[in-house]
């Protein structure tokens, strides 16, 4: 991974990527652009990377959202909430000066992601998925005139039904035209809709639910079902593409520096993608906090993995290396954007020495110094044993079906609410499990199903876990915060 | 069937050439022919996939080795199917093959009285008849298909082979649209559910309307009188399952439950009757209408195995195989005069011997076209038919493509 302090200058040669050979920027118009252009310009190993991961964010959210059995208008709201804030993207109307730069960083994390995702079947199935529905929300948000603009920008070879000829299959038409329950008000929509017609392989979804009429392989689509053409344009031309490019991929293998990057965002569709829990690293000022007082924050604010790992050093006092290491981050992240606590680094007056360093080695004080960041959901998963990685991955199901009643009964958790955390996790949406299980013991503060740590983001990091839980904690009620600036 | 017999058969009866030209649309062998899988069942149970052949000979010449006790037809694939092993997985993928459809008597066996399970009779064929009738029409007039070839399956069911060109190149996501639009009545254990195919208020979709207006013909003859299938109480009480209306229900039931003798005909004119006390425009009568239009449909809509049309690379049994128990061949149908159909009498395979004996000195045996001497003829004739038709496409598209070309 490419951090803050290993990366040359910007403008270092070195670290150009020559995506193409350097022609200028080209970008298409209109807001949709269904990405017929590979990025013709230089970018950053910085922008490869962040383009990409913003635009993962959002497509891991999409898939967890399957497993999480959202419906459409809440997917959307979910998705639009998460765009706005990684991916933004104004209308083409819109008079924003940011608007090519937006357009560039889609451009650059959806082309990034295709070298990413086109190396198996599996991973390229998976993105076709996301990246359709991404598109289909967008097309979906999209005001009228955009979507003339992007429908004209394009020959989709609809034939246009003329008027003679929708008045000769009118009964055919309308009995097949879905609308409104009050039969004459599904009659009038009927009256003022326009038809195409186009080859019935094109429609396939349409013809599988009887959406529309059929003469002689001519499926007649009424104009608001014309989305479903282009939805299933855009899926054949990805699906194409990304097959394309997994042709021509080995090429890229002599890049060092790319492959461990779309290695490590192949991952990210299993936990989410990571936010960025790094320490500022100048965490020197602070009040002692005694190990009972974590024991309480532990208690209501920590996810699973840390809880385990906090049970265990006040058991034990000793964690393994790694442990401690994790456990270590997690605790300073938590310092950072908890916002209202402050570990100090006499933390472990009742621990050992070694863990004392460990803490120390954490927070970038002793050893190398190393700015770690804490670990985000993804890598405790990918983690060994369960000691200090994922419980809900790495646990048999009855050891996590027992901890969890005794983690968090007190928090509400009731033994009826595990045959659903067990299904998530047998179908290994670990963060999935581990959202739902928030929500269920922050259900007092209000959280709904779905919502999970906030604007229906799943957990994909303990520390946003954590200080979500804190968040809530204490807008409910100032006096309980425990720790003082 | 003995080894013997189904030598004989294949060496001096079975068409390899009118297959050949069926598969392959052309004269010289094209990929439709040679990157095609074959697959043999022989005695024991010994399955052999992955063959492929570069001529009718071939094909010959390994089956009257083989002599199988039958063999099936799979998907035209990227590369000849014998060199599976040597080349890259990756390149070994399905390409065409012909849309497929089976339909199965099994399936109707929650709506037949006279038979059951793999027994077949004149009067329940008529349900596959209503079902060829309803589909060969929907592809052609919906889809637009035209080359469709059916074939008796040997025993108690039906194949469709659709050879035109987009039919041969559908994807599997497309070949599971059309079934989904095809599809009405769920075989099996579903078969008594609810149909839920109306679109808006009440209206069907129009290929279903079509389907009833061909079906409402058939219905009272086939379902009413034939099948008389509202005879029994447990008859009677699945049609009034069926009905959206409890206060006609229990009227109806009770008339029934006093009068068991009553013939489903009759009941049919007591629920009639019923719907028309509802006044005409009225939301009731509506109501009634539509359920049945859906009993209809329910009775005699198509039951088609999905899983055979959904993907590519299924095997389907090729024409002109003997089954195995019946030993009757798997002859072409005219969908046409399919009312007139009788399983019955499909030529067995060991009719078709005594009618070479009875030629006695006057033929050459292993002819290649003994079968002209046989009542297999009119089948064979019927296939050649069809593959004409299926070249001569062929042949203009090609010339059109070549005028096309040659004005650029
Ligand atoms: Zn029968």
């Amino acid at each position: 991974m490419f951090k803050g302090t290993e990366r040359k200058p910007f403008n270092d040669e070195k670290d150009l990527v020559q995506v193409q050979p350097s022609t200028r920027i080209i970008l298409r118009s209109d807001l949709l652009h269904s990405y017929d252009k590979p990025p013709l310009y230089d970018v950053t190993i910085e922008e490869f990377e962040t383009c990409a991961l913003d635009r993962l964010r959002i497509l891991a959210e999409i898939e967890s959202s399957a497993a999480r059995n959202r419906s459409w208008e809440e997917l959307k709201v979910v998705t639009n909430a998460q765009c706005l804030k990684y991916l933004p993207l104004h209308a083409t109307s819109a008079k924003t000066v940011d608007r090519d730069s937006q357009r560039k960083k889609d451009h650059l994390g959806h082309f990034v992601l295709r070298l990413a995702f086109c190396r198996s079947e599996d991973l390229r199935r998976r993105f076709v998925k996301a990246e359709t529905t991404l598109f289909k929300i967008r097309y979906d948000g999209d005001d009228n005139a955009e979507r003339e603009l992007f429908l004209s920008s394009r020959d989709f070879n609809w034939i246009p039904v003329d008027a003679a000829e929708k008045a000769k299959y009118r009964k055919e038409l309308l009995a097949a035209y879905q609308g409104a329950k009050n039969e004459s008000v599904r009659e009038q929509a009927f009256e003022g809709e326009k038809y195409y017609k186009v080859k019935w392989t094109r429609v396939p979804d349409l013809v599988e639910k009887r959406k529309v009429f059929l003469k002689g392989g001519w499926a007649y689509v009424p104009g608001k079902e014309l989305s479903s053409i282009v939805f299933q344009e855009f899926e054949t031309l990805l699906v194409n593409a990304l097959e394309l490019t997994a042709r021509s991929l080995p090429r890229l293998d002599e890049d060092t520096r790319i492959v461990p990057i779309l290695d490590n965002l192949s991952q990210g569709f299993l936990a989410g993608v990571p936010s960025e829990w790094v320490g500022s690293g100048d965490s020197t000022n602070g009040e002692d906090i005694k190990a009972e007082m974590i024991d309480d924050l532990a208690k209501k604010h920590f996810p699973m993995c840390m809880r385990t790992m906090h049970d265990n050093l006040r058991r034990d006092h000793h964690l393994k290396h790694f442990g401690r290491l994790n456990y270590g981050l997690f605790l300073k992240a938590m310092e950072i954007f908890g916002r209202i606590l402050f570990i100090s680094l006499n933390l472990a007056l009742s621990f050992n020495k070694e863990y004392k360093y460990n803490i120390r080695h954490s927070y970038g004080l002793e050893g190398k110094r190393a700015n770690y960041a804490a670990k985000s959901c993804q890598q405790l998963l990918m983690s060994g044993p369960s000691e200090y990685g994922c419980p809900y991955r790495h646990y048999s199901p009855e050891n996590l079906q027992s901890a969890l009643l005794s983690t968090y009964s007190s928090q509400g958790l009731a033994s009826s609410d595990l045959p659903e955390i067990m299904a998530t996790v047998k179908g290994s949406h670990y963060h999935v499990a581990c959202t739902r299980v928030f929500e269920m013991t922050h259900s007092s503060f209000g959280v709904k199903k779905g919502q999970g740590v906030g604007d229906g983001e799943s957990v994909t990091h303990p520390n946003q876990y954590a200080a979500k839980s804190m968040e809530l904690y204490k807008a409910q009620d100032n006096s309980e915060v425990m720790v003082v600036e | 069937m003995t080894s013997e017999v189904m030598l004989t058969f294949y060496r001096r009866l079975y068409p390899f050439k009118s297959i050949f030209n069926w598969l392959n649309h052309e004269h010289a062998p094209t990929q439709l022919f040679t990157h095609r899988e074959f697959a043999f069942t022989l005695q024991g149970d010994v399955y052999l996939r992955y063959n492929s052949f570069n001529t009718a000979e071939e094909l010959k010449k390994q089956v009257c080795q083989l002599n199988p006790t039958r063999f099936e037809i799979g998907p035209v694939y990227s590369a000849r199917p014998k060199d599976k092993k040597t080349v890259r997985p990756g390149k070994f993928t399905p390409l065409q093959r012909e849309l497929v459809f089976d339909i199965d008597m099994t399936d109707y066996d929650p709506v037949r009285t006279c038979c059951s399970g793999a027994d077949i009779c004149r009067r329940c064929w008529a349900f596959i008849s209503a079902a060829v009738q309803v589909l060969h029409a929907a592809i052609r007039e919906q889809f637009g298909y035209e080359h469709l070839l059916w074939v008796y399956s040997g025993r108690r069911g039906i194949h469709l082979w659709i050879s035109d060109k987009e039919a041969m190149e559908l994807t599997d996501d497309q070949r599971r649209a059309l079934v989904g639009w095809m599809t009405v009545v769920k075989g099996g254990n579903e078969a008594s559910k609810k149909l839920n195919v109306r679109l808006n208020a009440r209206s069907l979709p129009p290929a279903l309307q079509a389907a009833v207006d061909r079906l409402r013909i058939i219905f009272p003859d086939l379902v009413l009188s034939d099948q008389n299938l509202f005879a029994s109480t447990e008859g009677y009480e699945a049609l009034l399952e069926q009905i959206p209306d409890p206060a006609v229900v229990s009227k109806l039931r009770q008339q029934w439950q006093n009068d068991p003798s009553r013939s489903s005909e009759d009941k049919w004119v007591n629920f009639k009757k019923e719907v028309s006390k509802y006044e005409r425009g009225s939301a009731q009568r509506a109501t009634l209408t539509a359920a049945m239009e859906d009993i209809i449909l329910h009775y005699t809509y198509p039951r088609i195995d999905a899983e055979v049309s959904k993907h590519r690379n299924h095997l389907l049994k090729a024409p002109f195989c003997v089954h195995p128990k019946t030993g009757r061949v798997c002859v072409p149908v005219d969908p046409d005069r399919i009312e007139e159909f009788d399983p019955e009498s499909v030529p067995t395979v060991s009719q078709l011997l005594r009618e070479l004996d009875a030629l006695g000195g006057k033929t050459e045996p292993s002819s290649e076209t003994d079968w002209e001497k046989t009542s297999l003829k009119p089948y064979v004739d019927m296939l050649d038919k069809h593959a004409l038709r299926l070249m001569e496409q062929v042949r203009l598209d090609k010339r059109g493509k070549g005028l096309c070309s040659g004005a650029l």
